[in-house]
């Protein structure tokens, strides 16, 4: 595999989203005495992530799918970039839309490739596009093109699953993506790292982003705003994280964030707030006696043996280092986390590290350095003196 | 017994052809007509009570009777025997399509509508699919049995096999008796050994490897 030219960070500003806009919309079952969404009104901002949270039966899935029409609202208005979602019919305004749900719900009896190339087909895309388009996108997803496209969803993980699930929803390239609990079906470590893939994903693309969680974890760490709901689809507080940890509306929001708060806003600081220290790496296929004269002049113990493409593989002491040349190690690195993931999940990470320090990644797996138990400390402590003032 | 089977070699194959052919016609359109009865019976909850009592009904119905019932409309011949074994054809596949089509996930057909597929698209590419190993395995009993039934539709002068068993139990107690019935029968048998190798080889070209058990 050659090296693929890397995005220049200028474009990652571009936001491709669309701005979504909720006029009193309202959904009234028939035969239901109390409406399930008695009057909701929203402005989602282009290009952020909007978490939907509440107990369930407030109403937060049938908002989600009222905006694709899934569900048709009795009334109210709905504006995606200033268009009435009425305009046009279900199923064109659903193609330009992406839908992410539960485990990725991919069609068993198609391969990957076919999976994600659902909507493009449909839109009529020509075979070759399609195909380019579902390479780009297993890429971004963090899955081998050649190993994965022709595999069949039963021959992959659940979290392998969830990221074609994902890949899926992009496919089209739609300006505003629909989630419905997309990361409830994985175990919490799979989860975490799915999530800091969609945070990477999303400083990649910035599209609209609306995802409805039960879980206010996931919200805190995903969210850029979140709509916190009580029964009826009534709105209980919209606003930003670290606005309603610190200052809930109500006693609903207080007792729906929870107690330890103060620990919550641990999910708040991002790996990227903190010290990212650097530490001697090596490339695959470099000399080992080159590797080892380097490091020891670093003063390190070990090296983080990154692939041509950037991507940390594996972080070894300088005496497991054997042969000639650095190779690349077999098995899949588990102590690397995203930049925008929070200290909470860093620690997570780091506890499973025998470094006690876990490698921090940016954009498409870029290795940026290492973050250690003394910077969290660090910056706790700093946040805490800020506090105190 | 081998000088009888030589002697009427070509008549034998000729036979075993038509028998085959009958089923595989009726079959054929057995399925096209289920799938698309079951498409609408799981469209239209209403119907499948009815439907399960007409299978039911159907099923009991003894083949010579509805032979009986059928012959002031389609008088003596092929006819007769088509449409009656279509008829008994059409009962177990009708039976596994709607199984089948009503076993496909529902998560799995609201994010196909999520991502814009019309009603047909979804059914063509995602329930027909998913239902299809148990339509299949419909088409295989379905088979099964309308070996038997054609058999029956001898009785009215249909073709194939079915006549040399009637002659040899109307000519019992004479020289060629079991002849007949011995050919009639393993013939039928191995007809149906034949068609059901080919329905599983079917099966492994046309199931999704995605799916296949």
């Amino acid at each position: 595999m050659t090296t693929a030219p890397e995005k220049t960070s200028a474009g990652d500003e571009q936001i491709s989203g669309a701005e979504i806009v909720l006029q009193d919309v309202v959904k009234q079952y028939p035969g239901q005495k109390v409406p399930a969404v008695r009057s909701l009104s929203l402005t989602i901002p282009a290009g952020e992530i909007v978490m939907f949270v509440g107990p369930s039966g407030c109403g937060k899935t049938t908002s989600l799918k009222m905006i694709n029409r899934l569900i048709e609202p009795t009334s109210g208005t709905i504006l995606i970039d200033g268009q009435d979602v009425r305009q046009q019919s279900e199923n064109q305004l659903r193609r330009q839309v992406g839908y992410v749900i539960q485990g990725g719900s991919l069609f068993p009896h198609m391969t990957v490739a076919k999976n994600i190339a659902i909507v493009p087909r449909l839109l009529g895309w020509d075979a070759e596009q399609t195909s380019r388009r579902v390479d780009e996108l297993l890429d971004l997803v963090g899955l081998e093109p050649a190993r994965y496209r022709d595999r069949y969803p039963r021959e992959l993980s659940g979290g392998q699953q969830q990221r074609v699930g994902v890949a899926r929803g992009l496919a089209a390239d739609p300006p505003v993506i629909l989630m419905d609990e997309p990361f409830g079906a994985v175990d919490p470590i799979t989860r975490q790292r799915l999530q800091d893939e969609l945070l990477s994903i999303q400083r990649e693309l910035r599209k609209t982003i609306v995802c409805v969680t039960h879980d206010i974890d996931e919200a805190i760490k995903l969210g850029d705003r979140i709509l916190i709901l009580q029964e009826g689809a009534e709105v209980a507080q919209y606003d930003t994280p670290d606005v309603i940890l610190s200052n809930p509306a109500n006693d609903f929001v207080a007792d729906f964030v929870g107690a330890g708060s103060s620990l919550k806003a641990l999910s708040l600081a991002r790996v990227s707030d903190v010290e990212i220290r650097s530490v001697t790496t090596a490339r695959v296929g470099d000399p080992v006696a080159e590797v080892r004269q380097r490091a020891e002049a670093n003063g390190d113990s070990s090296v983080v043996v990154l692939d041509q493409r950037g991507r940390p593989r594996g972080w070894p002491m300088l005496r497991q280092l054997k042969g000639d040349r650095i190779v690349e190690p077999a098995e899949e690195l588990e102590i690397d986390i995203d930049e925008r993931a929070t200290l909470n999940d860093a620690l997570d990470t780091m506890l499973s590290s025998r470094h006690g320090a876990a490698i921090v990644t940016g954009a498409r797996d870029q290795y940026l350095g290492i973050v250690d138990f003394q910077a969290v400390t660090d910056h706790i402590r700093a946040m805490e003196e800020q506090g105190g003032e | 017994m081998w000088d009888f089977i030589v002697e009427r070699k070509a008549d034998i194959a000729f036979n075993t052809y038509q028998h085959a052919s009958l089923v595989l016609q009726a079959v054929l359109l057995a399925t096209v007509l289920a799938v698309a009865l079951a498409v609408l019976i799981t469209r239209v909850p209403r119907l499948q009570g009815v439907a399960n009592v007409v299978s039911a009904i159907g099923l009991t119905l003894p083949s010579f009777a509805l032979i009986g019932l059928l012959l002031p409309l389609t008088s003596i011949g092929p006819t007769t025997g088509f449409v009656a074994v279509a008829f008994y054809a059409t009962l177990p596949i009708l039976r596994n399509a709607v199984v089948g089509l009503q076993n496909v996930d529902a998560t799995l057909l609201e994010s196909a509508r999520g991502m814009g597929m019309s009603e047909l698209t979804s059914l063509w590419r995602v329930r027909l699919p998913l239902a299809w190993p148990v339509i299949l395995a419909g088409v295989r009993i379905s088979t099964q049995m309308s070996m038997g039934v054609a058999a029956i539709a001898a009785y009215a002068l249909g073709p194939g096999l079915g006549g040399y068993i009637f002659t040899g139990l109307a000519q019992i107690g004479g020289a060629n008796a079991v002849n007949y019935a011995v050919v009639g029968t393993v013939g039928v048998v191995v007809v149906a050994l034949v068609a059901d190798g080919l329905l599983l080889l079917l099966g492994r070209l046309t199931i999704s490897k995605g799916i296949r058990a």
